[in-house]
């Protein structure tokens, strides 16, 4: 059939299984936005509207990292382009299948620095899996099925595809295809000629893995170090608590891991790193076999790559080759789907008994939790945790919240925690927990921020009001930056260089002119109310929440050292 | 693992569409190593270009560059040349000062004894064409340097293995379908 290239867009769309899309429109983008109205693509495909594109770009992130499916994200040429590239780097940081579909001026205009032109591709590069600049509406149905394949595919991530305006205006020859036929297809198809492999199933290395059981029987003081692979594969925690409950050794996890393991499991030693717990980080550098599934020795996990887990021969088990020996030498490594892979560790692996080690590892305690007449953060989560029975859905920013969001709320399930683990992208949380509450509809979503982050994006609100999202916001608010606190007070001598914020505006007042609902807490039992309250109404709630400014995360270990050199208990 | 920096060749067969070329050498401005030579051009297949890469840094950063190139869409196989088996050659074009006859006989002269061909000549200059290695085309560089050189401009080292090995040999071992495994695409 022939069709608009716009036309084609939401038809591709559709091929996918798309029914949400965020964005923002504009100029080059029109024709696009067009076909909503005029061919009625807004009855099958729901647009949310946000205030900013940087709040489209995390809630298609936060979207497909809580649903499993591909996020998907609209937005303009120029600054509409350039307001995703945090979005889309916190997407590739922590392997997030997004799409991104922008549009560019048109062809004749490209490289002639037209009215909001930016060489958008060239832009992401770094920070795409793959990306495109369509010019050719001939090609454009196949590349945008390549870009939702390689989004999903492999070592999940985002991808770009920028279309010249006059493409999505000039008509080419359309005809569906199932997603199963893609591969026969355009590039898809000349990958697969190529490489003469089945992509599709990618078996692991037999050898790899029966070397990996042999480690095993042969090792006194296993670790297990669980990250995010184990939650993008799908179906892999099934297959994963099978594998740590047989091998019943200490299992420690990295903020993207959170979740694979249940955070109230006896053998969970908590985060490994620089927030991690003195049983995680001590367990690491004792162990003699550290067995690290899905996960990528990032500066904040392997603190000083030199020193991490010394004693152990580590096995790393992952699907990007390219991630081997990258920032901590391995002994061993298995490549493959984290899901495959444990289940074929678990076709063979036989009943382990390290009581000795596990009492070990369990003797290194965190210190007791303060308990006084002042709101403190942990009884803030724990409250949380009680009242939504452990089974929310948390965002978070980032910071010293997001440390304790992921230190006491006990994660069980992947896709419940949302944080961005790998950039650090302040603002990113309200956004994503609009996405995953607009793909998670039953499900309680909780967005933890503190007050610096929240005001980064706290615009988004408009959205929740709009679009009658109820998420609840929690604001740690400490009247200052606490994580950059944290460090001046503990590694600049106190000298606290802008990071006071002794400003408005007043949070519930805020809420309150979004058309949302604000409450305020200074003591448990306040919170208490407020969150019940918060979960009745209905409607996107924030509950401002006052803790000490010099409240602190404990235990940290400074960057660079090894990470049992605890700078606080 | 040799920590020592050397020089190293690298043989990439990527994907022969636009932005491709750009993909490959932000590999190596990211990590900070400065790119030595680079050429690149079609290959027998049209739709497959060659680009070689010349970059000087130590074992485990090269290994670390061809993991990440290995890693990209665009990229079909990447061979680390082993610098005793393998043939390097560049084409270097230098144009000289040549005013009179006698100049210009001596400056043929040499240009004989290099076996380097004179593919340009006006009645003040003279223009070279010299393949081969560094040492060769430094040293005619070198003596060229007296009669003033006006222009010089080298198309950047190509290489390939010596004997019948090709890029293409490592196409079945297990790393490289470790790397296929991880851009799985269906």
């Amino acid at each position: 059939m022939r069709m608009k290239g716009s036309q084609i867009v939401m038809e591709c769309l559709l091929e996918q299984g798309v029914d949400t899309v965020f964005g923002y429109p504009g100029g080059t983008i029109l024709n696009i936005y067009d076909e909503f109205e005029l061919h009625g693509y807004k009855e099958k495909i729901h647009h949310y509207l946000t205030s900013h594109e940087q709040g489209a770009s995390h809630a298609a992130d936060g979207y497909a990292r809580s649903t499993g499916k591909v996020g998907v994200c609209f937005a303009t040429s120029g600054p509409g382009a350039t307001n995703l590239v945090t979005g889309i780097a916190t997407a590739y940081y922590d392997s997030s299948p997004v799409v991104f579909l922008t549009c560019n001026v048109n062809e004749n205009l490209i490289g002639k620095d037209s009215f909001q032109e930016v060489d958008i591709t060239g832009i992401t590069m770094p920070i795409t899996k793959c990306n495109y600049l369509v010019k050719d509406v001939n090609k454009l149905a196949d590349v945008i099925r390549e870009a939702f394949a390689i989004a999903r595919s492999g070592r999940p991530g985002p991808v770009l595809v920028d279309i010249a305006k006059n493409v999505t205006a000039a008509t080419a020859e359309y005809e569906y295809l199932p997603v199963s036929e893609h591969p026969n297809h355009g590039r898809l198809a000349n990958l697969m000629r190529r490489t003469g492999r089945d992509l599709g199933t990618p078996e692991p290395d037999h050898g790899d893995i029966q070397k990996l059981l042999d480690l095993i029987a042969q090792s006194q003081r296993p670790m297990v170090l669980v990250g995010g692979g184990v939650i993008r594969s799908k179906g892999a925690v099934t297959e994963f608590r099978k594998f740590m409950e047989t091998l019943d050794a200490p299992v420690g996890s990295t903020i993207m891991g959170g979740g694979a393991c249940p955070g109230n499991h006896p053998l969970f030693t908590g985060m490994v790193g620089m927030h991690g717990s003195h049983a995680s980080n001590i367990a690491t550098t004792q162990c003699d076999l550290l067995i690290a599934i899905g996960c990528r020795f990032s500066d904040r996990v392997a603190t000083d790559p030199a020193t991490f887990a010394k004693q152990a021969k580590i096995v790393h088990i992952d699907i990007d080759r390219a991630e081997i020996d990258k920032n901590v030498l391995t002994y061993h490594h298995i490549i493959g789907d984290a899901r495959r892979v444990l289940e074929l560790l678990n076709e063979k692996l036989p009943r382990h008994d390290f009581t000795a080690w596990k009492a070990e590892v369990f003797s290194h305690k965190e210190l007791p939790l303060k308990k006084d007449n002042v709101l403190h953060a942990h009884e803030v989560l724990e409250t949380i945790q009680e009242a939504t029975d452990g089974k929310a859905i948390i965002a978070t920013d980032v910071g010293q919240h997001q440390m304790w969001s992921c230190q006491y709320y006990h994660f069980s399930r992947p896709g419940q925690l949302l944080t961005s683990g790998g950039f650090g992208t302040m603002g990113f949380g309200l956004g994503a927990a609009m996405g995953a509450k607009v793909g998670n509809p039953d499900q309680i979503v909780v967005h933890c921020t503190g007050d610096g982050c929240f005001r980064m994006n706290c615009h988004e609100l408009a959205t929740l009001e709009h679009y009658h999202i109820p998420v609840i916001t929690v604001i740690f608010n400490n009247g200052t930056l606490g994580m950059v606190r944290q460090w001046q007070n503990l590694i600049y001598h106190k000298r606290f260089s802008q990071t006071d914020l002794d400003r408005g505006p007043d949070f519930v007042k805020l809420a309150e002119a979004y058309g949302l609902k604000g409450f305020r807490a200074g003591t448990q039992a306040e919170f208490a109310q407020a969150f019940q309250q918060a979960l009745q109404a209905g409607c996107g709630c924030v509950i401002d929440c006052t803790i000490r400014m010099d409240a602190m995360v404990h235990p940290m270990v400074s960057a660079g050292t090894p990470v049992t050199d605890f700078i606080l208990d | 693992m040799n920590s020592i920096i050397t020089r190293h060749t690298l043989s990439v067969l990527v994907e022969n569409t636009p932005g491709v070329l750009s993909q490959v050498s932000r590999l190596f401005s990211r990590k900070g190593y400065n790119i030595e030579s680079l050429a690149v051009g079609t290959t027998d297949d049209s739709e497959v270009s060659r680009i070689t890469i010349e970059v000087k840094c130590d074992d485990l950063m090269v290994e670390q560059i061809t993991n990440q190139l290995r890693k990209l869409f665009c990229v079909y196989s990447v061979r680390l040349l082993p610098p005793n088996s393998s043939t390097r050659r560049e084409l270097v074009l230098i144009k000289v000062k040549a005013e009179g006859r006698d100049v210009r006989n001596e400056v043929i002269q040499i240009a004989n004894i290099f076996r380097a061909t004179i593919i340009d000549v006006s009645s003040k200059s003279l223009t070279l064409a010299v393949i081969g290695q560094e040492s060769k085309d430094d040293a005619l560089e070198k003596l060229l340097c007296e009669f003033g050189i006006l222009e010089l401009v080298r198309t950047g080292m190509v290489a390939l293995e010596r004997g019948e090995a090709t890029i293409n040999d490592n196409d079945d071992n297990k790393e490289t379908d470790e790397f296929d495994l991880g851009k799985n695409v269906l």
